[in-house]
């Protein structure tokens, strides 16, 4: 191995915009509160978007997946605080998300726990087992991390795939019984519990990610980004640093483990597979390492393309085009992983950067007065 | 004045903020050793680097370098070298899983007869253990490889990075013997710590300070000035001859 | 005895995949520093080839020569792709390892859903020539003959790999550009080409794992390159990153150790073992088997 540390993705300044924008200026710092409102009273809306969504805001089948975008955006921010804050590369990120997911299955439906104790221990196991993993795994750096990740996450996938004693389906996967649930969080009726529950859990994570790296730890967190050496020549030791945030990362996603297996009713393997965590990579590119807003945009919109152009490639417009492009874009994943690929060319930044490359050009088609 | 063979003109260098050098000039001579002395940390080494193009990714490098007519800067290692500018880096960098045979046919060109027997003359040990790997050569052995690598191609100007950083005191002589040999031939850019080597080699001097040229001129002149030295180097009053 | 002798040649034939896959990953992350997630690609591209070949190519068929006509289209296929995505995507990041990888990441996903768009995500029969799917007597043990070529292939592949290696001018500029890639360059030496030419070979020897899985599981599907990419990934590391040897080494190691533990154990426990091999190999050698140096 020559250069242990993994390239950080550039720091991202969030440049304030030109003089003359006072009152939009004002006004900034409450724009997350007012889109967290928004979000919250959506369900109330019936407003029907065609082409946007199959049916009104407040159908069971947008909401349920609004919320999945949610959970996504969430667990986006929350993989960021590894990726885009402390320039970790991990491969195995998608094993926290699934052992939040199948812990909470498993104990609700196989050991009989109620709900509120099963997230409890399921939260409390997934990231112990970050912790442990963790430990080992930190001991090599830069790429070799990410490939002793990706082999842990692998573990995961082949337990869960093999269905050791019977626990977790194995391909079928394991339904949630929901007969032990609050009643709630149970039925159609109640999408909107389950939509407000990821809402929550997203506000959560960027809670926690934006005071995490606003305090001194954020800080040394961002200075092992940048240069590893000179956090060491500091006296701070590297390694303990790393570990609390893969710990905590990996916690907050078993937290959306617990979400995710609510609002989709049960654990399928898939969540378990390395491109799960490619996804999530994707997603963080996509929207902005290491800024505030871009995880979650990339989270949210990511899922959402993934489950849009299912529709989308089957819908009659690509219909009817050559084969050689329908079938390419009939498929999610085609079209997702060439944006991606232009996304790393041309937008290093991500989503967020885009405001800031097309200030210039805004600037520029002002008429001057 | 003589046609310096470098120029190197408000040479400055960013490496992940760090403004370390900051507008460096100075001009190396056709003819003889010119060396790039200072304290640890003043930017020799990130000077005869961004010189070479291989300053790291990320660092910012601005200012000019040429080589004659030729401007340096931008233009990839590989064919700088292939120009004439040799460089022989700091701790030797001799490839040690390779054999020593092998690390000088790795510089071997095309279109070009390799100088063995010249490499040879100088360095009869390198011929008796052609087929030894280099990562069991004593330092001396490897510092002797890293330049014998260099002089099988012509040069213009030879860059060497403390050539005597780690040596025992009887291997500093031969390797400084050596670099008089080769310094005959070729002009050399030198950076070393050690004064009675400097004193041995160097006709100009150049030094560096917090990233800037705190003193050029005639290198014997300034290790006259015991009071200059001590200053600029932070070296004790006495250098011995 | 039967029984160990079976297990120790199919073992032998699993490892002679991942060696396959994992000699070209090796050599590419030694030398350029890309983790390259697309490699199972340049597999998948392999196997299809060879099947579409197989069918479709004048002079290529199931069985004969003409089945080798098919495997030398679909590795020529897998190495023309291997060098396209270092010309085109991978050279123009020169030194960005991160956006490499995105890049690599970003390329195996999109490249599985397009062989998927292209040829369905369900398995395809493979063509395979007639005495591959008989077994062959050895010791007392029916051993099936497809994995016997796997095996002899991987060897071959071996064998010219180290030969490559230890022969030629771009055999003696990889070693020395794995070991320390800045100084090969300041020795006059454009070492890009060479990474070009590493891509190439580990695309070729990819496509020839695909095409060559594709006999011995008689299918062929997008999917499964990803699959061993990972035991791949695994076998780079315990063996050393940018070590041909040390990449034979630990296929063998992994692929005994998967095979004997999963018919011994319990299915499944096999793969958990070489997963758990990984983590005493990183605590006790981080750097690998065989550290960074492509021995010749």
């Amino acid at each position: 191995m020559t250069n242990s540390v993994v390239d950080a993705p550039p720091a991202q300044v969030p440049d304030e915009l030109t003089p003359g924008h006072s009152r939009w200026h004002g006004l900034r710092p409450y724009l997350p509160l007012v889109a967290l409102v928004v979000a919250a009273v959506l369900p109330y809306s019936t407003v029907n978007l065609p082409g946007i969504f199959e049916g009104p805001l407040n159908s069971p089948g947008t909401l349920q997946l609004l919320a999945i975008c949610l959970v996504f955006g969430g667990l986006a921010a929350g993989y960021d605080l590894l990726f885009g804050r402390t320039g970790m590369l991990s491969f195995g990120h998608a094993l926290y998300f699934a052992a939040g997911v199948y812990g909470t299955d498993i104990l609700v439906t196989k050991a009989g726990l109620p709900l509120w104790q099963a997230a409890v221990l399921t939260v409390a196991g997934g990231t112990t087992l970050a912790a442990l993993l963790g430990a080992v795994a930190l001991r090599t750096v830069g790429i070799a991390f990410a490939m002793v990740t990706l082999a842990f996450a692998q573990v995961g996938a082949i337990l869960v795939a093999r269905d050791f004693g019977g626990l977790t389906g194995g391909e079928e996967g394991l339904p949630l019984d929901v007969s032990g649930l609050p009643s709630a969080l149970v039925g159609v009726t109640n999408t909107v519990n389950l939509y407000w529950l990821a809402l929550a859990y997203l506000a959560l994570v960027v809670l926690v990610v934006h005071r995490v790296s606003g305090s001194p730890t954020g800080r040394v967190l961002a200075g092992l980004r940048d240069d590893e050496r000179r956090i060491g020549v500091l006296g701070l030791d590297p390694y303990r640093f790393k570990l609390v945030a893969f710990t905590l990362a990996g916690g907050l996603a078993s937290a959306g483990g617990v979400v995710y297996v609510l609002i989709v009713g049960g654990a399928s393997p898939h969540i378990t597979s390395s491109e799960l965590t490619l996804s999530l990579l994707v997603m963080v590119v996509l929207g902005g390492p290491g800024t505030r807003w871009g995880p979650v945009l990339g989270g949210v919109l990511y899922m959402y393309l993934d489950h849009r152009l299912t529709a989308f490639g089957s819908s009659d417009a690509v219909d009817s085009l050559p084969a050689f492009l329908s079938h390419p874009l009939s498929q999610p994943l085609f079209v997702l992983g060439t944006v991606f690929i232009l996304a790393v060319y041309f937008f290093p930044g991500g989503v967020a950067s885009l405001r800031t490359r097309l200030t210039p050009l805004l600037t520029a088609l002002r008429p001057p007065r | 004045m003589v046609e310096p063979v470098l120029s190197v003109a408000d040479l400055s260098v960013r490496i992940a903020g760090l403004h370390i050098l900051q507008g460096v000039s100075f001009e190396v001579a056709p003819t003889g050793v010119t060396v790039l002395l200072g304290r640890n940390g003043v930017g020799k080494t990130t000077t005869l680097r961004a010189i070479v193009g291989l300053t790291p990714r990320g660092g910012e490098v601005g200012g000019t370098v040429r080589m004659g007519a030729r401007s340096l800067l931008a233009r990839p290692t590989h064919r700088l070298v292939r120009d004439g500018l040799g460089y022989v880096p700091e701790d030797r960098c001799v490839f040690a899983g390779l054999t020593v045979a092998e690390n000088l046919r790795l510089a071997e060109r095309r279109g070009t007869t390799p100088a063995y027997d010249k490499v040879f003359a100088l360095f009869p040990e390198l011929d008796r253990r052609g087929r030894q790997r280099a990562g069991s050569l004593s330092g001396g052995q490897q510092q002797m490889l890293a330049i014998g690598r260099v002089l099988l191609n012509d040069n213009r100007l030879l860059l060497v990075d403390e050539p005597t950083k780690g040596l025992a005191p009887k291997v500093v002589t031969e390797v400084a013997e050596v670099l008089e040999r080769v310094a005959e031939s070729v002009p050399v850019l030198l950076v070393e710590q050690n004064l009675a080597v400097v004193r041995r080699l160097a006709s100009d001097a150049v030094v560096l300070s917090a990233g800037r040229v705190a003193w050029t001129g005639d290198a014997r002149e300034l290790l006259l000035e015991t009071a200059l030295t001590k200053s600029l180097l932070g070296v004790g009053a006495e250098v011995k001859a | 005895m039967n029984t160990v002798v079976l297990l120790t040649l199919t073992g032998l034939g699993l490892a002679a995949l991942y060696f396959l896959v994992a000699s070209g990953l090796s050599l590419v992350f030694g030398l350029a520093d890309v983790l390259n997630f697309a490699h199972g690609l340049f597999l998948g591209v392999g196997a299809y080839a060879t099947w579409w070949a197989a069918g479709n190519l004048p002079g290529a068929g199931p069985d004969g020569l003409g089945f080798v006509v098919a495997v030398l289209f679909g590795v020529l296929a897998g190495s023309l792709v291997a060098v396209l995505v270092e010309l085109v995507l991978i050279r123009p990041l020169y030194s960005r390892t991160i956006e490499q990888v995105l890049v690599t990441v970003g390329l195996s996903l999109a490249g599985v859903a397009l062989l998927q768009a292209t040829w369905g995500a369900d398995p395809r029969t493979f063509p395979r020539p007639a005495w591959s799917r008989q077994v062959t007597s050895v010791l007392g043990a029916q051993v099936p003959n497809a994995g016997l070529l796997l095996i002899v292939a991987a060897v071959l592949v071996l064998g010219a790999l180290l030969a490559f290696l230890r022969w030629t001018r771009y055999g003696l500029i990889i070693r020395a550009g794995v070991e320390n890639r800045e100084m090969v360059t300041a020795l006059g030496i454009d070492v890009r080409k060479a990474f070009t030419l590493v891509f190439a070979i580990g695309g070729a020897a990819a496509a020839l794992a695909g095409a060559l899985g594709g006999v011995y599981f008689g299918t062929v599907s997008p999917g499964q390159g990803g699959s061993l990419l990972i035991f791949a990934f695994i076998v780079v590391v315990i063996g050393g990153m940018g070590s041909v040897v040390g990449s034979a080494y630990a296929a063998v190691a992994v692929g005994l150790l998967q095979q004997f533990v999963n018919y011994y154990g319990t299915s499944g426990l096999g793969d958990l073992c070489v997963v758990g091999l990984l983590a005493v190999v990183l605590l006790l050698r981080p750097q690998g088997l065989a550290g960074k140096v492509a021995h010749a």
